[in-house]
Parts: C-alpha cells; structure tokens; sequence
C-alpha cells in the first residue's frame, strides 16, 4: 500500500505541444494519502482517464514525477509498480474458467497455491459469483465478466494501490447499486488505496471519502463530498455537483458589491477589498438552488422575482424564477405552490453566496 | 505489445533472407549472359540494360505480359461484379440452400486445377474460346469467385443492416443504394479483394498456359518455353522474371491503405 | 446481424451462381463421364463401370506419389504455421514500419508461380547462383538436381520461401485485431511473455489458424508448377507429386478414363482432409 504523489505534472499526447490546449492534463501537483477511498470526477475529456493510465504506468508523463512513497517511478512498467487496475470494459481471458482468471494475478506472482485457493474463493464470495466459479469466463453475461475483471484487480494482497477506471459502465443500474456498496466494503476490509475514476457524482459520493473534482486537464478541488457540496472552490464544481447545479451568474463590480443588470447584491467588506485588488474582469456568484430562500412578504434582503416555471419531483420542487434578465433554479418543499408570472421574493443568506473570480473561489484568509 | 529491439532485428533478418532471392534475381537480369556463365559476382561488373531492352522490343515477350494484364484485368472485373451482389445477399438474407450453396462455392477453391485441365481445354475448345484472354479470365473464376463472395461478406457483415433501411427510407432504390451508399463503406474490402483476385489470377500458370497457345499467351508460358538453341538465355530470363514482379507491386503499393486498413478489421 | 428470409435474393446469387456452375459442373460432369469409359479415340468409348478406380487405387506409382505428396504437406504445415506466426508476432504493430514490412513480406505472394520455380532454379545452382554456391562453399555436398535428399529440401525451401508470408500476413491481421486492453491487463497482471502468447493471442488467432492450416495444406497438396520447373519432378521421380502425375497421365499420355478417375480420387481425397481438419479444430475448440 503507497502514497502516491504527481508533482508538478503535466501530459501531452502530441510530441511538439505548442500551447495549453495540447496537454491532457496541465500542472498538477497532487498526493493520493494511504488508504485511502478516493474519486476522481470529472466529464469526459477532462484528463481522468489520462491520470490513472500514469499512475498505473500505461503512460509516461511528458512533464512531472510520480512518486509512490517518495520514490520515483516514471521509469517503471507497471508491473514493477505492483498496481492494480480495472478496466471500463470487461477484460478476461476468455479461454480460462473464472477460477482461472481469478488465479492469474496471483500465480504470476508466485503467491502458493493454498493461499491462491483461498483468496479467490473469498473474493468470488465477495463479488457474489463464487457458483460462477468453474465456468468457462466466454460465457458469462456482460455483468459477470465485469465483476471477473474487477475480481481480478482485487485479487491481490499486496498491490500498492488499486485504480478503476469507470468500471460500472456496462452493469445494470440495481446491480450498480449493490457493486459500489461491495467496493465500499471491500475498501473497509482490506484497507487498500483505491482511486475509483467515474462521471458520475453519485457514485463518486457514495464510494468515496475525498473527492479530485477535475476539469480540463487539472484537479480543481479536493475534498469531502460536503465540502464539495457547500463550498465549491471552481464554478465547474458548483455546476457540476448538486442536482441541479449551482446557480452561476456573471456580475461586474459596483458600489460595495457586485450587480447584473439593475440587481445588486452587497458583499463582505473582506470580498470588496479583494475585488479591489484583483484587476480581471471575470466576475460570477454563485449559490445553490437548495440555499436561496423564498419569503413571502417583501423586506431590504429581499429581491422581486417572477416564478417562470415549476417543476414537480414528488419530495421537492425547482422552481425557476427570472430576476431581472437571470433566470434562477430554487428549490422547494412540496408543499410550495405558486401560479406562473406571480412575483416572490428571493433572499440569499451571505454564508451560501460564493464569490468567483477567475472561475476560482474567493475566500476568507483565516 | 511494445515493438522491442529484438523484434525489430528478427523481423529486418527475416526480411532481408526473403529478399535475397529476389535480389539475385533483380542481379542476374542487369548482367551480361557472359558474365552469368562466367563465375558468381555478387553485384553486375558489367551493367547492362540490354536484357530488359530484348523484352520491351520483341513483341514474342511483351505480348505475354500484355495478354497476361488483360486477362487478369477482366477477371478482376468479372469477379467483382458478380461477387458483390452475391456476398451482399449472403449477409443480409436467409434464402432456400443459401448455407448449402455457400459451402458449394468454398469446395471450388479446394478443387486442384490439374483435375480441370483437359475438362477445361475441351469445354472452351468446344465453344470456340481456345486461345482467347476471356476463356483463361472465366477459368481463373473458378477459384477467384468463391474467395471474392467469402471475403467480401465478412466485410459487408461489418455493415450494420440499419443503413440499408435509413436508405431506403430517404428513397434510393435498391441499385442507387447499392452504389452510392454501400459500396463505398466497405471500399477496403473491395481493395482487398481485388487484390487477392489479381494476385491469385496472375500467379496462376497451369491453366492460363492450358487454355492458350498464341493469341492469349501469358508471359509465364512464354517464360518456360524459354530454351533456345544456344542454351537458356539467363539474362533475359532474369529480366522477364523481374517484370513480371513489377504489377504485383504496384497493385499492393496502390491498395496498401486498403489492405492495411483490412487487416486492422481483422477480416482477411 | 438477423438475416430475413427472402427468396428473392437468389436474384442477387444467380451470375455466381451460372459462373461457378459453368466453371466446375460442366468440367466435373465431363470427368465423371471419362471415369467410366474406356477412351480410344474419337467415338470410341467403351463403358467400364469401377474399372479404372480399381486399378487406379492398385497403381504403384500412384501409391507412392500420393505417399509423397503427403509427406510434403506434413512438412509444409509443419514449417510454415509456427513460423509464419514467429514472424507475425514480430511484425511492427501499425505505422509506416508497419505497412512497409506488410508489402515487403508479400512480395513472394506476388510472383507468379513459374518465376518462382525459375529464381530458385538459379539461385540454388552450384555455379551462378548465391544459394547453392554458398552451400558449396561452406564445404557441404549441394546439388540439386542430382541427389535426392537435396531436391526434396530445395523444394521445401522454395516452398517455405514462397508461401510463409501468407501464414504470416494472416495471422498478423488476427494480431491487430487484438484490443490494447487486453495487453494491458496483461502487464499489469504481471502476466510472462509466454503467458500473454498462450492465453491472450494465441486463443484469437484460432479463426484465422484454421484458415492458414486449410490454404496451405489445400495448396500444398496440389502443387505443381512450383516444383516442375524447379526439378522437373526429378531426380527420377522424386519429387514428382499428385498434380505432376495426373498431368502427365491426362496431357502427356492422354490416358483419358484413367486419369478422370484418377481426377476424382484425388478431389475427394482434398475434400475429405479439408473436412477432418476443419472439424478437428473447430470441435477441439467447442470440447474445451
């Protein structure tokens, strides 16, 4: 089991990159603790895939280091890392049985063969095909072979750390349900680093302790899904995570505070006096459906608003309302009720409005 | 599988011992018959053009090479015509005998020329096509045929059938669909298979020279009647030899994308 | 892909059809006809019934081409199946490297079969040509033409020459067709260089084995050409396989009746092989 450090890596694809949009992953410094459950999230093509197939070796970094446990390891094959990694699409070697498959790992690593017996029969328990056992691996369905091929990258005691990469692709969404809760177990028990990449922010929260939300080749934030949640450090977290996102609007600067269009909103004098010294012209707020809050009588916090739309999902509702010319997402109870074009009022408490230059979050220095 | 420094030695090795013949070959066709018969020299001591210079002026030897790229030419064109539809309809529908039918065409290609020679030799005598490029490009169908359907059906079933429907719905008829939106998907398997075709057809010696006397004489028979009154003229031999490797080349070098790109579907 | 039922489609398979059927019914027909008859002359035919097959199948000099040509076909596969998959496995996986190595292997492929036979009339000779001279120089006793032992050998090296690229360029297409994952996987299951061959490429080349296997046993078993014009069948009759012998009988002796029969055992004999191989493997395959 290792702690695994990228230091200020960087990947390009191409031999001669020329500007940023050559690379998959740009400057990245980042450290993967012992033990650890963590995700990597992130859309498609934001460099994820790219991450782990260095981790593991598939891939020599352009620029940057990986260190397992301090020691340098861009020189290493990935076999010599002692890595495990699952891939998207089941990977098995169709002419054994599961039994066979299972085994491999361990035999290519000389592990005895009571010991090898043992394992697989507790990882096929765990994975719940152990009647699977001595089938021919060709014939299983799409779900089986997949949990062959995850079986196969847990398999081992040893390994410093095991990768997967999206490997609930191809399950049936119940059987997804059951496998991640497997892997949290998994993780519990035999406490191994795991790094689990997927795009999907649900998954991401239910396997994993910390989150490396990633965007357009860098880790943007990484941190606890309710540090995700209430404190998004780049507006691609806000609107990523949540359901739907963080509200995100383009301000401009204005007395004490920021405005769009004829709506203004106060700030912190410790926000207004970094706005002051900050020169780009880049400005959003952002906060979160779940945290503006409707009124029904009019007050100075309070903003008029016109209901534009309501939508029923049984425990609660999104309702969108226009202020001014921004059309804003708010959640509500189900109890809410309104009639289209009738105006409310909107306030938002100054802890969940978050400030944004940069794409980046401004926060307090503590 | 990275190509490692070992790999790359065994496969120039290996390279290099095919060649070798065909350098010799290439050798013997730039040297004087003097100096073939006079002891081995690894390279010409006296190059000379004159071997090839016999075959491009006498119409005895390129006449063969003409006939033999006519005949070819018509068979590569007959066979695809009729394999095409034939394999389209293999991987689309189920019909009355179609696996029987299948089978039937593969064992053709099992059969050994040597059974249809005097068959063939009296059949196309029969109805007056001895000695003609069309009677050796029929014969060549024999094999070229059953090969063509089989290749080009694994291609085709690479298509998926909803293509054909998206077709139809936006109104092609069946001929226009065939040729303007069909055949150009599977542009590699056509490649492919008319290269196999070619090659097959101008390889072939046993029935092309059987089927011909003077007319249609391909450059192979010529080649093996090749033993004048002063001995074998090595030289020119060697230079007959040499282009006769040369259409081969260019066919591959032409549909090397195809072939390649065939290869990478894992259907040859 | 689900095929329709539709009976129209023998619209499609019709000219395939006509052509292969007047390419091989007509000629076949015409050979059963001549296997039971007694061919003098023009207009003289007389009906002999199994006649010809029963001395056909009695012939000596039959039996042993036939021995010999088996023998030569047990070596062509095999030489050239573990070595065409040797070679396969070293071929460049993609790129220009790849391509090149690609059209420099088929250049064998390409030449016709008579000049095949002539290059290595010339190269194996002890005086003009590199091969035999070279031999000869290594003090070792080469010549073909007079000793037995060394034609059969020069034989099988043309043989080997010409015809490993094929076995080679099939299976490297079974090869590409091989997902990088799975040599991923691989590695990263520490699996040996022996292990990712028997478990991850071998199993797929299996389809394209089959048909390298068949071509090549089909091809050998009725060579001809190749060997003539390198041996001329000789010395004596040594190298004179099936293919020699039914032509001589059927063009050089025009022995008609005879050589039909002859013409027929022969073909079933191709087919009946084709067939057990094809089975072997294929239920070789289902057993496991």
């Amino acid at each position: 089991m290792a702690e695994i450090q990228l230091k200020a890596l960087a990947h390009s694809y191409s031999d001669r990159p020329t500007g940023p949009d050559d690379y998959a992953i740009r400057q990245l410094d980042h450290v993967w603790h012992k033990g650890g459950a963590y995700a990597l999230l992130g859309p498609s093509g934001c460099g994820k895939s790219t991450m782990l197939n260095i981790i593991s070796g598939l891939i020599q970094p352009s620029e940057g280091e990986v260190l397992f446990d301090g020691k340098r390891v861009n020189e290493l094959s990935p076999r010599d890392r002692n890595i495990a990694q699952v891939f998207q699409f089941p990977v098995i070697y169709d002419s054994m049985t599961v039994y066979e498959n299972l085994a491999f790992p361990l035999k290519n690593n000389k592990v005895p063969a009571s010991r090898i017996k043992a394992r697989v029969q507790e990882i096929a328990e765990v994975l719940e095909i152990e009647d699977k056992l001595y089938k021919k691996a060709r014939n299983l369905t799409a779900d089986e072979k997949q949990k062959v091929s995850m079986g196969r990258g847990l398999v081992r005691e040893d390994v410093s750390a095991i990768l997967f990469d999206e490997p609930l692709t191809v399950i049936d969404p119940q059987l997804k349900w059951k496998l991640r809760r497997k892997l949290k177990q998994i993780h519990e028990q035999f406490d191994i680093t795991m790094v689990y990449v997927t795009h999907d922010q649900l998954e991401a929260s239910t396997f994993a302790d910390r989150i490396a939300v990633m965007y357009d080749g860098q880790v943007v934030q990484f941190g606890t899904p309710t540090e995700l949640f209430e404190a998004p450090n780049h507006t691609f977290v806000g609107y990523f995570i949540g359901s739907p996102g963080m509200n995100i609007v383009e301000v401009e600067r204005c007395s004490d505070g920021v405005c769009f269009g004829a709506t203004v909103l106060p700030l912190d004098s410790w926000q207004v006096d970094i706005l002051k010294r900050m020169t780009s012209g880049n400005l959003k707020i952002g906060i979160r459906p779940e945290f503006i809050e409707i009124s029904p009588i009019a007050s100075d916090d309070t903003y008029e608003a016109n209901v534009r739309d309501i939508e029923d999902l049984g425990t609660y509702k999104i309702v969108t309302v226009q202020l001014g010319a921004q059309e804003l997402k708010v959640r509500q109870g189900e109890e809410f009720e309104a009639s289209i074009d009738s105006p409310v009022h909107l306030s938002f408490p100054k802890q969940w409005l978050m400030l944004y230059v940069d794409e980046f979050l401004v926060q307090e220095q503590q | 599988m990275r190509q490692t420094r070992s790999k790359n030695v065994g496969i120039t090795l290996f390279i290099l011992l095919l060649l070798t013949p065909v350098y010799w070959l290439l050798n013997m066709s730039f040297k004087t018959n003097q100096e073939i018969l006079g002891g081995l020299t690894l390279w010409p001591q006296t190059f000379t053009f004159d071997n090839y210079a016999v075959i491009f002026t006498d119409p005895s030897w390129y006449n063969g090479y003409l006939n033999s790229m006519l005949y070819v030419s018509i068979n590569v064109v007959i066979t695809l015509s009729v394999a095409l539809p034939a394999a389209y309809a293999f991987s689309r529908y189920k019909f009355l005998g179609d696996k029987h039918l299948f089978f039937w065409l593969l064992s053709n290609r099992m059969a050994p020329p040597a059974v249809f020679l005097l068959p063939f030799f009296q059949l196309y005598s029969s109805i007056g096509l001895f000695d003609t490029h069309i009677a050796v490009a029929l014969a060549h169908c024999l094999f070229n045929v059953p090969l063509a359907v089989w290749i080009l059906e694994g291609f085709m079933k690479g298509v998926p059938r909803e293509y054909d429907e998206m077709a139809y719905i936006d109104g092609y008829s069946f001929p226009r669909f065939f040729i303007k939106v069909f055949l150009p998907m599977i542009r590699s398997g056509i490649g492919v298979t008319a290269f196999f075709a070619f090659m097959f057809s101008w390889v072939e010696l046993l029935l092309a020279r059987t089927l011909t006397s003077v007319d249609a004489q391909p450059i192979g028979a010529i080649m093996t009647r090749t033993i004048g009154a002063s001995g074998i003229d090595w030289g020119v031999l060697a230079a007959a030899g040499v282009l006769t490797i040369v259409p081969g080349l260019l066919v591959i070098w032409f549909v090397r994308n195809h072939v390649a790109k065939g290869f990478a579907l894992g259907r040859v | 892909m689900d095929k329709i039922p539709d009976n129209r489609a023998w619209w499609l398979v019709l000219p395939v059809f006509l052509l292969v059927a007047f390419s091989a019914l007509i000629p076949l027909m015409t050979v059963v006809n001549y296997s039971v008859q007694d061919i003098f002359g023009p207009g003289q035919a007389y009906y002999v019934g199994t006649e010809w097959f029963k001395e056909v199948l009695a012939d000596e000099r039959l039996q042993d081409s036939l021995i010999r040509q088996f023998v030569f076909s047990g070596f062509v596969l095999l030489i050239q199946i573990p070595l065409g998959i040797g070679v396969a496995l070293m071929m460049p996986k993609s790129g220009i490297k790849g391509s090149l190595c690609l059209i420099l292997i088929a250049i064998p492929l390409l030449i016709p079969w008579n000049v095949v036979g002539t290059i290595w009339q010339i190269f194996a000779r002890g005086d003009i040509g590199l091969f035999g001279w070279g031999i000869n120089q290594l003090g070792i006793d080469y010549n073909y033409t007079g000793d037995t032992l060394d034609a059969w050998l020069t034989v099988l090296l043309m043989d080997v020459w010409h015809w490993t690229p094929l076995v080679a360029l099939l299976c490297y297409s079974g090869l590409r067709a091989i997902p990088e994952a799975f040599y991923q996987a691989a590695e990263i299951d520490r699996a040996s260089k022996w292990a990712v061959f028997r478990y991850i490429q071998l199993p797929r080349l299996k389809s394209v084995l089959i048909i390298a296997v068949l071509l090549r046993f089909m091809d050998s078993f009725m060579i001809y050409i190749e060997p003539f014009v390198l041996t001329g069948g000789g010395p004596g009759s040594s190298t004179t396989f099936l293919s020699q012998t039914l032509t001589t009988m059927a063009i050089g002796q025009f022995d008609l009746g005879r050589a039909a029969a002859f013409s027929l055992i022969y073909f079933l004999i191709v087919l009946l092989i084709s067939w057990l191989f094809f089975t072997a493997i294929t239920h070789a395959d289902k057993e496991k």
